[in-house]
């Protein structure tokens, strides 16, 4: 690519996706706070765990409680 | 008429080290203050006001996240315009498939009568088609004509490299618009 062609691209360019810089919508048009706290707040909730996820939990902790030798099978399936 | 206007005071090193401790107060005086400067630097990467907005909150909600990282005695503005321009950078990764440019462009504020809508519509698709690093950097430089010192603090490069980047990208451009059969060496 010579000069001539990268200046010419560069010309095709700005006059088809002219600067935001030149238009009004560069500028913030209203305060952003009250959605910055809206996000905070659905982030700072715990996340919600279905109860089957806890009972899954409970029997697969139940199941090594009564057969620790299952341990190691179970870690080689993981 | 904007209700906004951009910030011309630096955040005091107190506020900052506040904000580095957690505190929400800090962290709200620094939204208030930064959040237009934000939105300007974003809005000119990804050209859509809507998406500059969410990418304005997301890019704060990962300064609020990263609070603790945060070098008090270094310039708030450059750290908040890098994590922007993540931000941003993320969004065009993510949004560039799914998005398709209007057929009524913005016209340019002086209209050039050498080049066509056609062709206008062309160059702007080929450029919505480059990978979102190339495409970053050459928004900044060549269309918002931001300095190559600014843009590489923004990117986390060198100057070098973005020269580079925008090289490439007008590379590829070239390289795309010869495929359609334009040929940006020819008069037309």
């Amino acid at each position: 690519m010579n000069e001539h062609e990268q200046k010419r691209i560069e010309q095709w360019l700005k006059h088809s996706l002219p600067p935001v810089g030149e238009q009004t919508g560069v500028k913030l048009q209203r305060d952003l706070w009250p959605a910055m706290l809206k996000r905070m707040d659905g982030n700072a909730r715990p996340i919600a765990v279905p109860w089957f996820d806890w009972a899954l939990l409970a029997s697969v902790a139940a199941w090594l409680a009564f057969f620790p030798g299952a341990i190691p099978v179970l870690l080689y399936h993981l | 008429m904007p209700v906004l206007e951009q910030p011309s005071l630096s955040a005091p090193r107190e506020m900052l080290r506040q904000f580095c401790r957690g505190d929400l107060d800090a962290f709200e005086a620094l939204f208030r203050q930064h959040q237009g400067a934000v939105y300007g630097w974003i809005v000119r990467i990804v050209r859509d006001p809507a998406a500059a907005e969410d990418l304005t909150i997301e890019t704060f909600w990962r300064i609020h996240r990263a609070h603790a990282r945060f070098d008090p005695e270094r310039s708030f503005e450059a750290w908040a315009r890098r994590i922007a321009t993540n931000a941003a950078l993320d969004h065009l990764r993510t949004a560039r498939h799914h998005t398709e440019l209007p057929d009524n462009l913005a016209s340019p504020s002086v209209p050039d009568h050498d080049i066509s809508d056609d062709l206008r519509r062309k160059t702007a698709r080929a450029f919505q088609r480059l990978p979102a690093k190339l495409q970053v950097a050459a928004t900044l430089a060549l269309i918002e004509e931001q300095p190559y010192r600014e843009i590489a603090e923004a990117l986390g490069v060198s100057i070098g490299a973005v020269k580079l980047r925008v090289f490439r990208a007008l590379r590829l451009l070239r390289k795309e618009l010869l495929r359609q059969g334009i040929q940006p060496g020819i008069e037309l």
